[in-house]
């Protein structure tokens, strides 16, 4: 009795769990028997993404082990290039030196200005937003909006959306006054959040989520298109980068095999988790 | 006869084993420090070596990608915000503790201390989401982000309170009868036997108890980072943002490589320096709390 009240529930947990996974891998079929050892290093903004994938592959693949290190961009395709690593990371296109590496892109990260809810500023101008990041505009009055002082959110050197912002508005991180600076997206967000006056910038993909939740905060839009992650899915935010793997010309069956898996529908869930925007190649 | 001996020898045998496992566990903890401190050095001594410890202080600025590595600002940043926490909470915890062991009725007391007690294991990350949510757009009503030096303080010193407060309440239990008895002969009220006789005869310890909590606010990381505001300049009024040396760490060794990263170190062999001092100073008190 005991035994069969245990088995019942397991049993369904079982066939449910098989046709859960049946349905994705029976495309994928030919590669039951991959086995071996594939390393991956570079950019710490995918490095957390591939790490989740990483996990999940091996699931379906127990023989395979997956080996994600972190150290930049720039660490992702020396490595690729001199043969330390089987797929590099980088979080930006290839440059023109680099052209002889094959990308492989698994997602897209927008970068939004943000301001709190009650702010009624409609848009921001590209000049606007370098006049107060560089402290010549402190009173949101000298833009258009109400007589309320300006507190700049400025993200710590080294952070990968502070690249994306420096880049699109062709700043350099000294010349910025900030009044606060911010480790994570999150504490960017808690912190305008907590400020009528403040203007910070943030993964899309995460202002998003908070705003759902309640969070008082707004996402301008940029060059008049809305900073939504569907438009930095579909390219037409300007203010994002690419989240690509990086191989060399002839990448191995596993590392081939890994790179496809990890640009297929079956890890989008994974992919949003992390706050990023999918891509279908 | 036979059974009595072979007991003692087993105890002393166990003794013996017990002696052994002390030593070796002390031997480990000394052992891990100074694998610490020796580790600290190595990855520091390259910042040390090619960029000298006066660049530290001479440099224009922080900017450690274009290669100016002023820690000034930083450090002076560790030594305000504790400072301030100190000033904060060293009354605040003198009052609770009087109050607590000579004021409050005994039920009272002891649940008193008990929720002093659970205060003092509140995670520090608790502390600062609660600063950067509550306490931060509060005191930004006085202009900016109330993310500031003053905002720092107040969060630190609600860390280190209890630790005021409990060695306080301890080093006061420990102040012998006899004293307040004679106190109590003299005919002094309750409110000057503290004051002339608890005060100046818990002294050491009360010293000892606000050096630990200096050194906890040294150190303190997450909670700072998340309300001090961390832009990297000398504060010039208490609602100026301000940067600690640990915070720094924080912020910047995810991504810091070769030069950048070894001075992050250094910046850690500093911080515990400064921690040692406090404790040597702390230990130095203790031995002789009646001199100092």
């Amino acid at each position: 009795m005991n035994d069969i009240r245990i088995l019942g529930p397991l049993i369904l947990l079982l066939i449910t769990g098989c046709g859960g996974i049946q349905a994705p891998s029976s495309e994928a079929s030919p590669t039951p028997q991959l086995s071996g050892r594939l390393e991956l290093t570079g950019s710490s903004t995918i490095a957390p993404l591939v790490t989740e994938i990483a996990k999940r592959f091996e699931l379906k693949h127990p023989e395979v082990r997956v080996d994600v290190q972190t150290g930049g961009s720039g660490k992702g395709i020396a490595d690729v290039r001199n043969g330390t690593a089987d797929i590099g990371m980088a979080s930006r296109a290839l440059a023109e030196d680099e052209q002889d590496l094959t990308i492989h892109p698994i997602a897209v990260d927008g970068v939004g200005i943000i301001v709190h809810s009650s702010n009624p500023i409609p848009e921001l101008t590209a000049e606007q937003i370098v006049g107060i990041y560089r402290g010549e505009s402190n009173n949101w009055s000298e833009v258009g909006g109400p007589d309320l002082q300006i507190t700049v959110v400025h993200k710590a050197e080294g952070r990968a959306t502070l690249e994306v912002f420096l880049e699109y508005f062709d700043l350099e991180n000294p010349s910025i006054k900030a009044d606060v600076i911010v480790g994570d997206n999150e504490h960017g967000i808690k912190t305008v959040a907590g400020t009528k006056g403040a203007i910070g910038y943030v993964s899309i993909g995460t202002a998003e989520a908070d705003i759902q939740a309640g969070v008082p905060i707004r996402l301008l839009p940029l060059a008049a298109v809305e900073a939504t992650t569907k438009n930095v899915g579909n390219g037409s935010f300007p203010m994002s980068r690419p989240l690509n793997l990086v191989t060399a010309d002839s990448p191995g069956d596993l590392a081939r095999q890994f790179i496809t898996y990890c640009q297929s529908e079956e890890v989008h869930d994974l992919v949003v988790s992390q706050y990023f925007v999918p891509v279908t190649p | 006869m036979t059974w009595w001996s072979r007991n003692t020898s087993s105890q002393s045998r166990r003794d013996l084993a017990l002696r052994w496992v002390a030593r070796a566990s002390s031997v480990l903890s000394a052992a891990v420090i100074l694998l610490i401190f020796l580790f600290l050095l190595q990855e520091a001594a390259p910042a040390l070596a090619n960029i000298g410890i006066s660049r530290f202080f001479t440099d224009t600025s922080w900017h450690p990608l274009s290669a100016q590595f002023n820690l000034v600002p930083m450090l002076m940043g560790t030594v305000l915000t504790t400072l301030g926490a100190v000033v904060i909470a060293t009354p605040l915890g003198l009052a609770a503790a009087i109050y607590c062991v000579y004021f409050a009725p005994r039920g009272l007391a002891t649940w008193y201390r008990r929720l002093i007690e659970l205060m003092a294991g509140i995670p520090s990350v608790v502390f600062g989401l609660w600063g950067l949510v509550k306490l931060a757009p509060f005191i930004g009503q006085l202009g900016g982000s109330g993310q500031n030096l003053l905002t720092a303080m107040i969060v630190l010193s609600l860390m280190i309170l209890p630790t005021v407060m409990l060695t306080t309440c301890s080093s006061m239990a420990a102040v012998p009868p006899e004293l307040l008895r004679g106190g109590a002969a003299l005919g002094l009220n309750r409110w000057s036997v503290v004051r002339r006789i608890v005060l100046p005869a818990a002294r050491g310890g009360i010293g000892v108890g606000i050096l630990l909590a200096t050194a906890r606010a040294v150190g303190e990381t997450m909670a700072v980072l998340m309300v001090a505001g961390n832009v990297v300049e000398i504060p010039t009024s208490l609602l100026d943002p301000v940067r600690t040396l640990t915070a720094n760490i924080a912020l910047e060794m995810g991504y810091a490589t070769t030069a950048h990263r070894s001075i992050l170190f250094a910046s850690g062999l500093l911080l515990m320096g400064l921690v040692a001092c406090v404790a040597l100073v702390a230990e130095v008190r203790k031995r002789s709390p009646h001199e100092l």
